[in-house]
């Protein structure tokens, strides 16, 4: 185990049986399948922030939700402070749903619309057994404040809500138990910059505050690197590069990373479309490139790329990327 | 002011009250909104401002808690007045809303491919196997990659960000003339947001379809809109050109907005929010609502509200402290 890491993942994948249509079962075509995970390793350590960063259905969600074993993975490990997650049973997963938390990219669908915020949220701390029954309200009431609603919004159901006050429900739901990992997937997302910062700085006190570990997923390249140590990239369900945040964005290695850190968009009208999106084909997990995922699309890519897979490793020193045609990291 | 055309969309002291168990919620409070064809708005503000609730009321797709006042004129005629079949007729065809949390929109047992047929069906001449084509066309326009597979899976089987696209999609089937887009681009990375945007500005250029986009990604109106709407607690509190508001905004909430970004400045250094939290809507406002929140704020700020006037060409704004903004002059 890496020293301090609390959080471990190796090799996780998971894939999705594809419907089949009547006709292909008739012709004895194979069952398809999408590989939303294609073996994906990496590591949190106690305190630390973990940003997840990649194109939208690469498979950020898949993971998150098989951390919390929503989904079973179809293949690897998942080890909390050293111990395997996906065996535990009884107790001890309870403890570990306690310990390791969710917040959920779409807040609409993850709350139950009968119970009203104060009940949900009581809920969490009663079966959990966070507070005696008698401080359930005031802990409730203090719940709301740290996410910056108002204590009135105990009384009321979910509908009643705007999309960003939802989701900071679904922050203060994961909050309650006391957890020592979140992975929050896309939790500032539906935020204004002024909510967002205000959410941000929690979760940055909370860390310091508690040691609280943090599995960031989100599409905002400039919020990714205020808030995290560490960053890991995927695209088309692997990890393809990896290492301290403000490494990788200095001199990303991965000619996908390059390309992400290139088109954050600027809040500088004067600035617009001057900036380089990823072009090309988008890669679809259903029928996954040969070789490097991202050659098709890669403005540097070489014949060897089309046929032989790059391994995630460190190549002449540095942070894990996998390309063939990384350099010595240039800092 | 320089010569607009024609509004097709003009939305008049817009007001939208929630009935509660709580008492009386005034989520909208006199909102008013001009669009000409081939116009993009940008509609930005706090969480909770009611930008939401202004967009869901233009096409009385509120819940029945809600009374709406006011005027929402769609070539002249008000759609808040219509009868309920005429609207039915204009929405989806006419003006397509494109919805904050897609799982609230979307049907969760029927496949996305059966759902953009149907608004397909609803609103275009197309037979069925034309229907089938431009589904996959139109996921293929948003960026889903092998769409004629993914006709067949439901809205679970999506990503996040599939799920939004894929909504885009129904939105965007019959070539609306208005299409009012709440968060349309919140749950992707920059480089699939910015293929949506520049798809909506192209329809926009091409076909003459005026936007209304709300976001909270000052970046995004930046890149896609010409005006921008700025709310605070139900009101628009200014509004005008993008790039006068956003490097001279005549607001004060407008200006602490825009300092709130992180700014690629010091690393997990903490963010600048706005101190304190929105006022309540149950309560009567006085004066400008800002003002227990402001930097700015002076002695009448509190007590008689600011009127809503110009600023600088074509921007105007409700703050008793537009002019000392640039300045950076904060009372005493
Ligand atoms: N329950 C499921 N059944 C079938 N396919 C699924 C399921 N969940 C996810 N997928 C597929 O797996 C892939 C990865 O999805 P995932 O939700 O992990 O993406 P993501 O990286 O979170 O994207 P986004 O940024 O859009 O939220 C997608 O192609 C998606 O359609
Ligand atoms: N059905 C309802 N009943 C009572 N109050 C409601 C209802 N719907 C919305 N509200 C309230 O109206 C206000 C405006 O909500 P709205 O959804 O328009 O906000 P918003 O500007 O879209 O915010 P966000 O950026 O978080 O999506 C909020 O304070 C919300 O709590
Ligand atoms: S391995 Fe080849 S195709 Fe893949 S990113 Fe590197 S250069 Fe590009
Ligand atoms: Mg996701
Ligand atoms: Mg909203």
């Amino acid at each position: 185990m890496k020293d301090g890491a609390l959080l471990q993942v190796e090799n996780l994948t998971k894939a999705f049986p594809l419907g089949r249509s009547l006709a292909d079962a008739l012709r004895g075509r194979p069952q398809r399948a999408l590989q939303a995970l294609g073996g994906v390793s990496l590591s949190v350590n106690r305190g630390e922030t973990l940003g997840v960063v990649g194109e939208s259905g690469c498979g950020k969600s898949t993971l998150a939700r098989c951390l919390v074993r929503l989904y079973e993975p179809d293949c690897g490990a998942v080890r909390f402070e050293g111990k395997d997650v996906l065996g535990l049973t009884g107790e001890a997963r309870r403890s570990y749903h306690r310990r390791v938390q969710m917040v959920f990219q779409d807040p609409y669908a993850s709350l139950n619309p009968r119970l009203s915020v104060g009940d949900a949220l009581a809920e969490a701390l009663t079966v959990h057994r966070i507070v005696e029954p008698s401080a359930t309200r005031d802990r409730v009431g203090a719940l709301l404040d740290l996410v910056h609603l108002p204590r009135d919004a105990a009384d009321r159901y979910p509908h009643e809500f705007s999309g960003g006050q939802r989701q900071r429900v679904g922050i203060a739901r994961a909050l309650a138990v006391e957890p020592s990992v979140i992975i929050a997937d896309e939790p500032v997302s539906a935020l204004d910059v002024s909510v967002q910062a205000q959410v941000v700085n929690l979760f940055l006190e909370l860390q310091d505050r508690l040691g609280l570990s943090l599995v960031f997923i989100t599409h905002d390249l400039r919020l990714v690197r205020h808030v995290s140590h560490r960053l890991a990239v995927m695209y088309l369900g692997k990890v393809v590069e990896t290492g301290d945040t403000e490494a990788v964005f200095t001199a990303p290695r991965h000619p996908y990373t390059r390309a992400l850190i290139a088109a954050v968009p600027q809040v500088d009208p004067h600035q617009r479309s001057t900036r380089e999106a990823v072009r090309g084909e988008l890669p679809s997990p259903i029928a996954p490139p040969p070789g490097c995922p991202f050659h098709p699309r890669c403005p540097i890519a070489e014949p060897r790329c089309r046929t032989e897979v790059p391994a995630l490793d460190r190549r002449h020193g540095g942070w894990p990327v996998a390309c063939h045609l990384a350099g010595a990291p240039s800092t | 002011m320089t010569e607009r055309p024609q509004p097709i969309l003009e939305v008049r002291d817009l007001r939208v009250r929630f009935a509660t168990s709580r008492g009386e919620v005034r989520a909208v409070d006199g909102v008013n909104l001009a669009l000409a064809p081939g116009d993009t708005l940008g509609l930005v503000g706090e969480s909770g401002s009611g930008k939401s609730v202004t967009l869901r009321a233009i096409l009385r797709l509120l819940r029945s808690n809600a009374t709406t006042t006011g005027e929402a004129r769609w070539r002249g005629q008000d759609l808040l007045a219509m009868p309920e079949k005429r609207l039915r007729a204009l929405r989806g065809r006419e003006i397509a809303m494109i919805f904050q949390e897609p799982m609230s929109a979307l049907n969760p047992v029927i496949p996305i491919g059966v759902q953009i047929a149907e608004s397909l069906q609803a609103h275009t001449a197309l037979d069925a196997a034309g229907r089938r084509r431009r589904a996959i066309e139109l996921l293929d326009l948003v960026g889903i990659p092998s769409a004629a597979q993914r006709l067949a899976g439901y809205p679970h089987e999506f990503s996040g960000g599939m799920r939004q696209r894929a909504m885009i999609a129904i939105a965007l089937a019959a070539e609306p003339k208005l299409l009012l887009a709440d968060e349309p681009t919140t749950a992707l990375d920059v480089t699939i947001q910015d293929q949506i945007l520049k798809l909506l500005l192209r329809l926009s250029r091409e076909l003459g379809m005026a936007m209304v986009l709300v976001t909270h990604d000052l970046g995004v109106v930046a890149e896609t809109c010409e005006r921008v709407s700025v709310m605070y607690a139900g009101r628009v509190v200014e509004t005008g050109p993008v790039d006068r508001v956003f490097t001279a905004p005549g607001h004060a909430y407008t200006d602490a907005l825009l300092r709130s970004m992180p700014h690629g400045g010091v690393a997990r250094a903490p963010l600048r929010p706005i101190p304190g939290l929105p006022p309540r809507l149950d309560r009567p406002l006085q004066g400008c609502p800002f003002t227990p929140r402001c930097a700015y704020a002076e002695g009448r700020c509190g007590a008689e509200a600011p009127p809503f006037a110009p600023v600088a060409p074509g921007q105007e704004a409700a703050c008793w402290a537009s002019d000392r903004l640039a300045r950076r002059e904060v009372p005493a």
